[in-house]
């Protein structure tokens, strides 16, 4: 089964553009990222701009509205992710509580949605999306 | 070990720490079955105190610590002198006692004696069920039960089949080194070929109406990325991981709503796990760049890759699988390769071709009465409009497979096949 480990980082909502983790602390866990590595069990993972750079699509009424951040209401942002395979949720949230973290940081455990978790009317609805992912083909020397 | 959440967070804690907990002591001890028992008894320690003093920050070293000391209990109770181990562990454990930043020193070497590990359970003294038992366990960091439950097999069975590998192990004297020279080769292959059986088996299941068991699949490919990791640069492992990545990455497409099988060509391919299939490609690509001739993973690996690529089935380039499959028989003549190279050169080439290459295959021993073979005539056949002797064969594939599940489908393609032709003879005569 698969889970993502989803990094909130204390303060990232209003953290500034452009504001980088500190060498150490990206030395660190780099070395956690080295032991998920080596446990067989880390799938992807990846860091995200603090929220100052995104911005959010709403969809009051129904349409669509661009809003630059940093957002004032929100508390809690991600700043990033491991995806992980592992057995048990349990081992899922071992891995988290080994994470070299800040005090203010929370890590949220959320388990992927396998297609064979679905109930049957959902398969046959997602059955009848088209494919819009984007094809491995296009990846060269594969 | 037990059902409650406590236990299976200390199940989750032996998962992740166990295989290099194992491999450590398996230094001091020189005796596998005397490291598990020791990393056991540490778990236990683990379970009394944990609960109350809370898990602690580096749990892999507590346990190695605790575990540590039992062995050196261990030792002194059985008199020293009189142990068939060599002098090196004692002095070994001697020296780690004396040295402070032991832990560290250990985690420098533990990647080596993990290795070391991986080479003891999958060693060649030991029958294959043994083999994948003992690696599912030490490597895999599964417990007995679960290892029962993946293999339908009762938990009685499994553990006396550890405790069995153990024991032929250490009266075979194997010892925990590196293999070396003219061993090296076969040693490795032993190796991936154990990790292939264990993929293969949650792949396909060859037991039970279950066609799947993905756990399994997964265990065999978390095993297969460590020893990756561990020797990165042996091309074959590289091309084992990317086999099981890429084949991992089609899971969810290979299973229809009522839990059918749903062969390649059919399946949704927006249902394959895009993640993984980058990640195979990933692993090709390293085995490739390792250079030299490709082994026979990376090879199937490299056609599964073919497949990978294709958007949707009919744009699958069947020119380069059918020569990926002749290089495949150079390095690994088998007759069930050289039916599925018929396969390749049927769609590469046209069903006449593909049928051609079956027929060489005609007198081939070891396919007589196997259900591929008359499956595979069946196809293409159907595919020259030869209905009547297609369903022939398809009915005949499905009375060789024992796989319940398999054999609707045989059976099913028979009727169809069956039918077309049926239609056609009428559509000829009105």
């Amino acid at each position: 089964m698969r889970f993502m480990l989803l990094m909130i980082p204390g303060g990232y909502a209003e953290a500034a553009p452009g504001t980088m983790p500190e060498a150490a602390a990206v030395a660190e866990m780099m070395r956690y990222n080295e032991a998920l590595g080596k446990a067989g069990v880390l799938l992807a993972l990846d860091g995200l701009h603090p929220p100052s750079m995104g911005a959010r699509v709403t969809f009051a009424g129904g349409k669509p509205a661009i809003t630059d951040g940093p957002f004032g209401e929100a508390k809690e942002v991600v700043g990033g992710y491991w995806m992980i395979q592992v057995r048990s949720r349990e081992e899922a949230l071992e891995w988290a509580a080994r994470c070299p973290a800040g005090e203010h940081d929370t890590i949220e455990v959320r388990q992927v949605m396998e297609f064979s978790d679905f109930p049957a009317d959902v398969k046959a609805a997602a059955g009848t999306l088209p494919d819009l992912l984007a094809p491995a083909a296009e990846r060269p020397n594969a | 070990m037990s059902e409650n959440v406590a236990g299976r967070a200390i199940d989750a804690v032996w998962r992740i720490e166990s295989p290099r907990l194992i491999a450590g002591l398996t230094r001091l001890t020189r005796d596998v079955g005397v490291a598990e028992d020791l990393a056991q008894d540490a778990l236990v320690a683990a379970l009394e105190q944990w609960p109350a003093s809370g898990v602690p920050a580096n749990p892999g070293a507590w346990l190695m610590a605790i575990a540590k000391r039992r062995a050196i209990d261990r030792f002194r109770r059985e008199e020293l002198g009189e142990r068939k181990r060599d002098e090196f562990g004692r002095a070994e454990l001697a020296r780690s006692e004396a040295a402070p930043g032991f832990e560290v020193s250990l985690d420098d070497d533990v990647g080596d004696d993990l290795l070391r590990l991986v080479f003891i359970a999958c060693h060649p003294v030991l029958s294959r069920p043994a083999r994948v038992a003992l690696t599912l366990r030490l490597i895999g960091g599964l417990t007995t039960a679960e290892i029962a439950r993946a293999y339908l097999a009762s938990e009685a069975t499994i553990a006396q089949r550890i405790v069995r590998a153990k024991r032929t192990l250490c009266e075979a004297r194997v010892p925990f080194e590196m293999p070396q020279g003219a061993d090296r080769a076969g040693r490795l292959a032993s190796v991936l070929e154990v990790l292939y059986l264990i993929f293969n088996e949650g792949y396909c299941a060859t037991a039970g109406d279950e066609w799947l068991r993905p756990s399994l699949c997964e265990d065999a490919l978390r095993m297969g990325r460590i020893v990756a990791t561990l020797m990165p640069s042996e091309a074959e492992v590289h091309g084992l991981v990317a086999l099981l990545e890429i084949q991992a990455s089609r899971t969810q497409a290979r299973l229809g709503p009522n839990g059918e099988p749903v062969l390649l060509l059919d399946q949704d391919r927006s249902r394959w796990n895009h993640l993984l299939i980058r990640r195979g490609f990933e692993a090709l690509d390293r085995a490739e760049r390792l250079g030299g001739t490709l082994g026979p993973y990376a090879l199937q690996a490299a056609i599964a890759a073919c497949h990978a690529r294709a958007r949707i089935a009919e744009d699958t380039d069947w020119a380069r699988i059918a020569a990926l499959y002749d290089a495949l028989l150079e390095v690994m003549p088998s007759p069930i390769v050289a039916l599925n190279r018929a396969v390749a050169v049927g769609f590469a080439y046209g069903p006449p071709a593909g049928l051609e290459a079956v027929e060489e295959l005609r007198f081939e021993k070891s396919l007589e009465g196997h259900y591929l073979l008359a499956s595979v005539r069946g196809d293409l056949l159907a595919r020259l409009g030869r209905g009547a002797e297609a369903a022939f064969e398809f009915r005949r594939a499905a009375a060789a497979t024992a796989n319940l599940r398999e054999q609707t489908l045989l059976l099913d393609r028979a009727k169809a096949a069956g039918d077309v032709d049926f239609a056609a003879r009428r559509s000829t005569r009105a």
